[in-house]
């Protein structure tokens, strides 16, 4: 067999990849997804009360959040899931009963996500020109009322697109589960084609769990930039000229 | 338009400062009830500091603010916002509202009105300056005149006792300038409580009951417009009308 064959045989070994394909599509996406879509929703959350202290006039929430995010965005992910996953395991089990690291895994992940994406929202929430706030304020809102009803709705709109870059990276994150010892039905993408592929001695499961990787964060790529670009070129304004028309009442 | 549940006002002494830059040195400003007061000055007088400190956006270091003749520098300052309607330079309507909605949000999360109840006051005050057909459309498609109008129908719709006025011509277009202060011609002779800080000479004149005139944070001359247009007394007011008429 020359080098080439060799090459194919490899990594494009079609057998074994139909093989693998059954279990990841029913058993390693779903729990990819569980896992990427719960902690970014938990992690949007929690970055969003992150968000919300750092922002405060109050400066301990402040330092609460500043050194929380200064902490979950300094430490490799997987020293994070590791900690968390195992070092937390046996005292969950004691107090709670609870065996499955699985839960373990989401929290784990749903702590850095949180970290990230609080400082996107804050960022976000910041650059909401200064003139929203005064306004709602010369209405009558409270300090409160005005963040919450007019300035933090508008800043979380503009950092969709941070967002669903985040959700990019749990997708890829989620496969450091693998570390945790998880249940057959627990495994996630990386981890049946891992175990496929130490089964038969052959890369092209992981080459599979790569396309099926591919799939899901192209896509989401791409529509990073279309809501990017369709919020920094708005819809085309449509401005009629009604203007004249519309001068006012008596005293005109 | 007109028979507004409107209000005096007075300030009185206003001392400010921004770190040590006093931008206020002792204002004094009466404005009648169902008068109109429009405030000129240099670039950096202080006229807009005045008017935030006047709805304590910014609270004073030092003076005394009374509407209707009562203090009210001890009153909950969102409630005295409340009595207060505020127009700024940059409309800052909330984009990512109808502009119905940019109407009704106060009436409905302020002053507790029901959400039709609410949206059908604020499609009266839409009525009002012409954009009643404009009501489901976002802020970003209007044009600055237009926007500016719903930013009065939405300080208008809380029925406000005193409307402020910051320069809220300056960011238009000057074809679309008239339609705005024809609006606000005709609040003031509704017998709206108003101050209106503006560069438009015309409108000083034409309208406004009394002028005064700011510099460096302290009132040069005070009094009708005919005083202070035509027989302007200090150096200062003359110099600044020589440099804008
Ligand atoms: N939030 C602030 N913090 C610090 N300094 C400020 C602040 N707002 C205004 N100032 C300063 O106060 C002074 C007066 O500003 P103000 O905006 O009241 O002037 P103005 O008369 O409204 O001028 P313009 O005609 O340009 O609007 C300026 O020196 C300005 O730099
Ligand atoms: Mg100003």
């Amino acid at each position: 067999m020359d080098a080439f064959q060799q090459f194919l045989k490899t990594f494009f070994d079609w057998q074994a990849m139909g093989e693998v394909i059954p279990s990841m599509l029913t058993v390693g996406l779903p729990n990819t997804l569980i896992l990427a879509i719960s902690s970014g929703i938990l992690g949007s959350l929690l970055g969003l009360v992150l968000a919300i202290m750092g922002i405060s006039r109050n400066p301990i929430p402040r330092w609460i959040a500043r050194i929380y995010t200064d902490i979950l965005r300094g430490l490799p992910a997987i020293l994070v899931i590791v900690i968390i996953g195992i070092g937390l395991g046996p005292i969950l089990r004691q107090t709670m009963g609870i065996t499955n690291p699985f839960p373990l895994g989401i929290f784990a992940l749903t702590l850095m996500a949180a970290a990230y994406m609080g400082e996107i929202f804050r960022s976000g929430i910041q650059s909401v020109d200064k003139g929203q706030l005064e306004a709602s304020r010369a209405l009558g809102f409270s300090y409160g009322s005005a963040m919450l009803l007019v300035v933090i709705p508008q800043g979380i709109r503009r950092v969709l697109p941070a967002l669903v870059n985040q959700l990019i990276h749990l997708i890829k994150d989620s496969s450091l589960i693998y570390m945790l010892g998880l249940l057959a039905s627990q495994r996630e993408i990386y981890r049946v084609g891992n175990d496929a592929a130490a089964n038969s001695g052959n890369m092209s499961p992981l080459i599979a769990a790569g396309l099926l990787y591919l799939c899901m964060t192209i896509p989401l790529t791409h529509l990073v930039n279309f809501i990017d670009k369709r919020m920094r070129e708005g819809r085309a304004p449509k401005i009629e000229p009604d203007e004249a028309a519309a001068v006012v009442g008596k005293g005109a | 338009m007109s028979d507004f549940n409107s209000g005096s006002l007075t300030a009185s002494n206003i001392h400010l400062a921004f770190g040590n830059n006093k931008v206020l040195r002792g204002i004094d400003l009466h404005v009648p009830q169902g008068t109109t007061a429009s405030v000129i000055g240099p670039s950096g007088s202080g006229k807009s500091t005045l008017l935030r400190v006047m709805n304590r956006l910014i609270e004073p270091d030092q003076g005394d603010i009374q509407l209707d003749g009562r203090s009210v520098l001890q009153d909950n300052p969102d409630e005295l916002r409340r009595r207060i309607g505020m127009v700024f330079q940059q409309f800052n309507l909330f984009p990512h509202k109808t502009v119905v909605d940019n109407v009704s949000l106060a009436l409905h999360k302020i002053k507790k009105l029901p959400k039709d109840q609410a949206r059908a006051k604020a499609m009266e005050q839409l009525e009002l300056v012409g954009l009643a057909h404009k009501a489901d459309a976002r802020p970003g498609n209007l044009s600055g005149g237009q926007q500016q109008r719903v930013a009065i129908a939405r300080a208008l719709a809380m029925e406000p006792e005193v409307m402020f006025f910051d320069e809220a011509t300056s960011a238009l277009d000057p074809e679309l300038v008239k339609g705005v202060l024809a609006l606000m011609t005709d609040l003031a002779k509704g017998g709206m409580t108003m101050v209106v800080v503006t560069h438009e000479m015309g409108f000083s004149r034409n309208v406004s009951d009394t002028v005064t005139f700011m510099d460096a944070g302290v009132v040069v001359e005070t009094g009708s417009p005919d005083q202070l247009f035509s027989e302007p007394k200090t150096e200062r007011l003359k110099g600044f009308l020589s440099d804008v008429l």
